[in-house]
């Protein structure tokens, strides 16, 4: 059977699998809950400075999106850092990882941007035994508008500075969160790895408003009449999350800094294609939120007896296994052609590819009187929009024409040769070099 | 309670009141607002949807869904009610898996169709039961038409020309408007006064008056109507019924299943109506399930509907035959009555076995018997009270496409005429067409 222990920038689990920072590791009794059902480790609910925990809105905290019978797909949230006290927490923190030494329990943080609140903070973590810190420079609402979070995060020297103090004065693996909501996620990866960063984790949740209350004309969640924008996560942003992993991943700079791999990971596969693209361990919330804890028994099974199918052993055996294939547009290959092909036994008639197609797309599937939908080849640019919008699996597939053989949309013959962008004669770089 | 179905010959009460009331409960509750939309998520929304095709009256099915699932039911009923405004008795009347569900792409593709009947009445009800009009009358146009019968033709046929600015004024035979959907359909498919409600609503048009109890041929002259009316739209239905011609059918308990039918949709307490212990329905349509079936919920103990030819050749869709075999209904196929026996009242109905011959149907020679304290006759309805000027073929009004009748000025549509499937849906697609047909030659 596969081995699913990790080993993530210093820090062991029994699996890769660690819940995100966010109300499911509020507190002990959730974190233990969690053990109990099986998951690898914990980031403990961001911890703030000494004094007063912040205060939480009274009213509801969070907004979904959902898809079909009420499954849902996205959550926004308006929730701060822990509004529990800072020793509670601390004694908890301390409690729990005696217990569950074998488990990794790394402790989010943010304070202001001082040095001398960090270099508190960070003694008092040093003292409970956690196996790592994470500097939450991620989330967009509230504590970003007092200069914290995100904040920082959008800002790549402030997070070189914030790490560099916290290497400086804790021997404690540092991982830095990143917020999404930035331009290019690569250059707050640099400015940590700069500040000497172990590892960054991401994404944080996306701004965002979940929807409108069109009876009171407010934003939902909605508090006394008003609402404020919120982080956005689930499975609806595991995409935007994949690419920025990747993008970290292969990137030449940064291809060697560990990523926790965060955003939508919902079931094992999810897992898997972090893991995939570069992460060395994922983090999940809003599954554990939606379902429970228990849903850390599919994700290990999944995870093992996909690895075995494949014939992976380890967790290291999987990551970054999809990186060499992440490429630049100008790098496609041109000459790879295919055509939509539309399977006549499985097709059941519903005419959504000839729609899509013939209004939206290339108008390249004819439909005869009793409803055969057939793919007129020199008219098919291989879009995929068909293949996409048909509701059989596999019922449209889209076929590689072999080399040596006429494409009938452009009347020339399919070359086995590699031809991208940087070599084709329509683009103006191509002649500017001649 | 001191009956049972096992109590010999004919008697009321044979359940308890609670029993009955289940048992005469609606056949499909409602969806809640989220079963509809789960159910409604399931539409492909086909292009040039085949379930529009397969409507008779031809609504935009893929369209009303959609507007179920994004939340406007309000919306997707008025799709609905612009085809065909008698769309909440046919949500629960039409045989579906013979016309849209069974158009389905999901049927075709995992024999599980989008349960477009169920979402049409989720969609139609929310106007109904709150008596919500969405539609608007043109301005009056001074023109008046006759429409006899207060059926899904005339009703079909009088709310379009109200729409269109016209008077119209509907006879009806009956006590009652709403036609079978009020006398001739199992009280199950439309509990809870559903069809009076949906007449009801349908009148929130304005401009229709309706007149009960006069019946063509005794109590009015087509040529009167002709006369008085600018127009007239003939949708009587048949009110005839065929005779079975065999000995011993005069005797006590021997009954029209759409009498017997009639009787219990018009009866508030059905621990009065009596039923016989073993009850035998003569036919292969709607209207012998729909009998077969409600005298099993009455408390009958054997009820078996018998027919003259194969199952195969029966009009009752397999859907309906077997919810007829889960109430507890036996089925014999390929039997012919010979004769009713009994010392005045019904005791045995006697039938031979039948195949199919050189010339059509003959007799095997082979007889049995089966107990019938009752005998309920559903075999075929017939035109009464059409007026001998008009030109009729096998028994129904000859119309064209329009639902012009071979009389000038006169229009007809529904079971008395031809061109129909003997359905409400298309009933009230003719008094629809029917209607807008007038109204062009009113314009004139």
């Amino acid at each position: 059977m596969a081995d699913l222990t990790t080993n993530f920038a210093g820090i062991k689990s029994p699996n890769p699998f660690w819940l995100a920072s966010a109300p499911p590791t509020d507190k002990e009794y959730n974190v233990v809950r969690a053990f109990k059902a099986g998951w690898g480790g914990v980031v403990w609910k961001t911890l703030g400075s000494e004094g007063p925990p912040v205060v939480n809105v009274n009213g509801p905290r969070y907004g979904a999106i959902y898809g079909a019978d009420r499954r849902l797909l996205g959550l926004n949230n308006i929730e701060l850092i822990t509004d529990r006290p800072l020793e509670i927490n601390l004694q908890e923190i301390k409690k729990v990882k005696r217990e569950w030494k074998d488990r990794a329990l790394i402790v989010s943080l943010m304070v202001p941007c001082d040095e001398q609140s960090w270099i508190d903070i960070l003694a008092h973590v040093e003292d409970t035994g956690a196996d790592g810190v994470e500097l939450n420079f991620g989330c967009p609402h509230g504590m970003a508008e007092r200069g914290m979070g995100s904040a920082v995060g959008q800002v790549p020297e402030y997070i070189e500075m914030v790490t560099r103090w916290v290497k400086k004065h804790s021997r404690m693996p540092c991982i830095v969160k990143l917020t999404p909501n930035i331009t290019d996620i690569r250059q707050p990866a640099e400015a940590a790895m700069r500040g000497g960063a172990d590892a960054v984790s991401l994404i944080n949740t996306i701004n965002s408003i979940t929807s409108v209350n069109l009876d009171s004309f407010a934003p939902e969640p909605t508090i006394d009449g008003k609402g404020a924008h919120g982080g956005y996560c689930g499975p609806a942003v595991k995409p935007i999350a994949l690419n920025m992993v990747a993008e970290i991943a292969r990137s030449a700079e940064t291809a060697h800094l560990p990523i926790s791999g965060i955003g939508g990971v919902t079931t094992w596969r999810d897992a898997a294609e972090f893991l995939a693209l570069g992460a060395g361990s994922v983090q999940v919330c809003t599954a554990a939120m939606t379902y429970g804890f228990d849903i850390i028994k599919e994700l290990n099974a999944g995870l093992s007896l996909w690895m075995d199918q494949k014939g992976l052993n380890s967790i290291d055996d999987v990551v970054r296994r999809a990186v060499p294939n992440v490429t630049d547009w100008k790098d496609l290959n041109l000459n790879y052609v295919t055509k939509a092909v539309i399977n006549q036994d499985l097709c059941i008639s519903c005419g959504r590819c000839y729609a899509a197609c013939e209004d939206t797309s290339h108008q390249a599937i004819a439909m005869s009187p009793d409803r055969v939908f057939t793919v007129k080849d020199e008219e098919c640019v291989a879009c995929n929009l068909c293949v996409n919008v048909c509701p059989v699996e596999d019922c449209i597939t889209m076929e590689q024409m072999q080399p040596g053989m006429v494409d009938p949309r452009t009347g020339e013959v399919v070359s086995d040769k590699h031809g991208d962008w940087t070599q084709h004669p329509n683009n103006p770089m191509v002649a500017a070099a001649e | 309670m001191t009956n049972s179905p096992q109590t010999d010959g004919i008697t009321a009460a044979r359940l308890d009141r609670a029993t009955v009331a289940a048992n005469f409960d609606d056949l499909y509750p409602d969806f809640d607002a989220h079963e509809a939309r789960v159910a409604a998520d399931r539409c492909y929304f086909c292009y040039d949807a085949p379930c529009i095709t397969a409507c008779p009256t031809a609504i935009d099915i893929p369209l009303f869904i959609r507007q179920i699932q994004a939340g406007m039911p309000d919306a997707a009923a008025h799709t609905i009610l612009s085809q065909n405004i008698l769309g909440s008795m046919c949500a629960r009347v039409c045989p579906t898996e013979t016309l849209c569900e069974g158009a389905c792409v999901r049927e075709a593709a995992e024999g599980n169709p989008v349960e477009i009947g169920r979402l049409q009445r989720y969609a139609t009800d929310q106007l109904l039961l709150v008596n919500d009009h969405p539609f608007t009358r043109a301005a009056e146009t001074g023109k008046r038409i006759a429409v006899v019968g207060a059926g899904p033709a005339g009703l079909g046929c009088a709310h379009r020309l109200a729409m269109k600015g016209h008077n119209v004024t509907i006879y009806d035979a009956h006590a009652k408007p709403g036609g079978l959907n009020e006398y001739g359909i199992a009280a199950y498919k439309a509990a809870n006064n559903i069809a009076q409600i949906e007449v009801d609503w349908l009148m929130g048009i304005g401009g229709i008056e309706i007149v009960t109890g006069k019946a063509l041929g005794k109590d009015l002259s087509l040529d009167s109507l002709k006369g008085e009316y600018d127009a007239v739209f003939l949708g009587m239905g048949l009110a005839g019924v065929n005779a079975l011609g065999i000995d011993g059918a005069e005797k006590d308990g021997v009954r029209d299943a759409v009498d017997f039918i009639a009787d219990l949709r018009q009866t508030d307490d059905l621990t009065t109506l009596p039923i016989g212990r073993h009850v035998v329905v003569i036919g292969g349509g709607m209207t012998a399930v729909d009998a077969a079936v409600q005298s099993r919920l009455l408390g009958a103990e054997h009820v078996t509907m018998v027919y003259r030819r194969g199952r195969e050749a029966m009009a009752a869709s397999d859907y309906e035959l077997d919810h007829a075999a889960t109430e507890g209904v036996k089925l014999i196929t390929d039997a012919a009555p010979v004769a009713v026996h009994g010392n005045g009242a019904a005791r045995e109905i006697e039938f031979g076995y039948t195949r199919s011959g050189p010339n059509g149907l003959e007799m095997t020679g082979e007889t049995f018997r089966l107990r019938a304290d009752n005998v309920f006759k559903a075999i075929g309805q017939t035109l009464e009270g059409a007026p001998e000027t008009l030109s009729i073929e096998r028994g129904k009004i000859v119309i064209d496409a329009v639902g012009k009748t071979s009389l000038a000025g006169v229009w007809a549509g529904g079971d008395c005429a031809t061109g129909g499937e003997d359905l409400t849906v298309t009933a009230v697609a003719q008094g629809r067409d029917a209607a807008e047909d007038i109204h062009a030659a009113l314009s004139q």
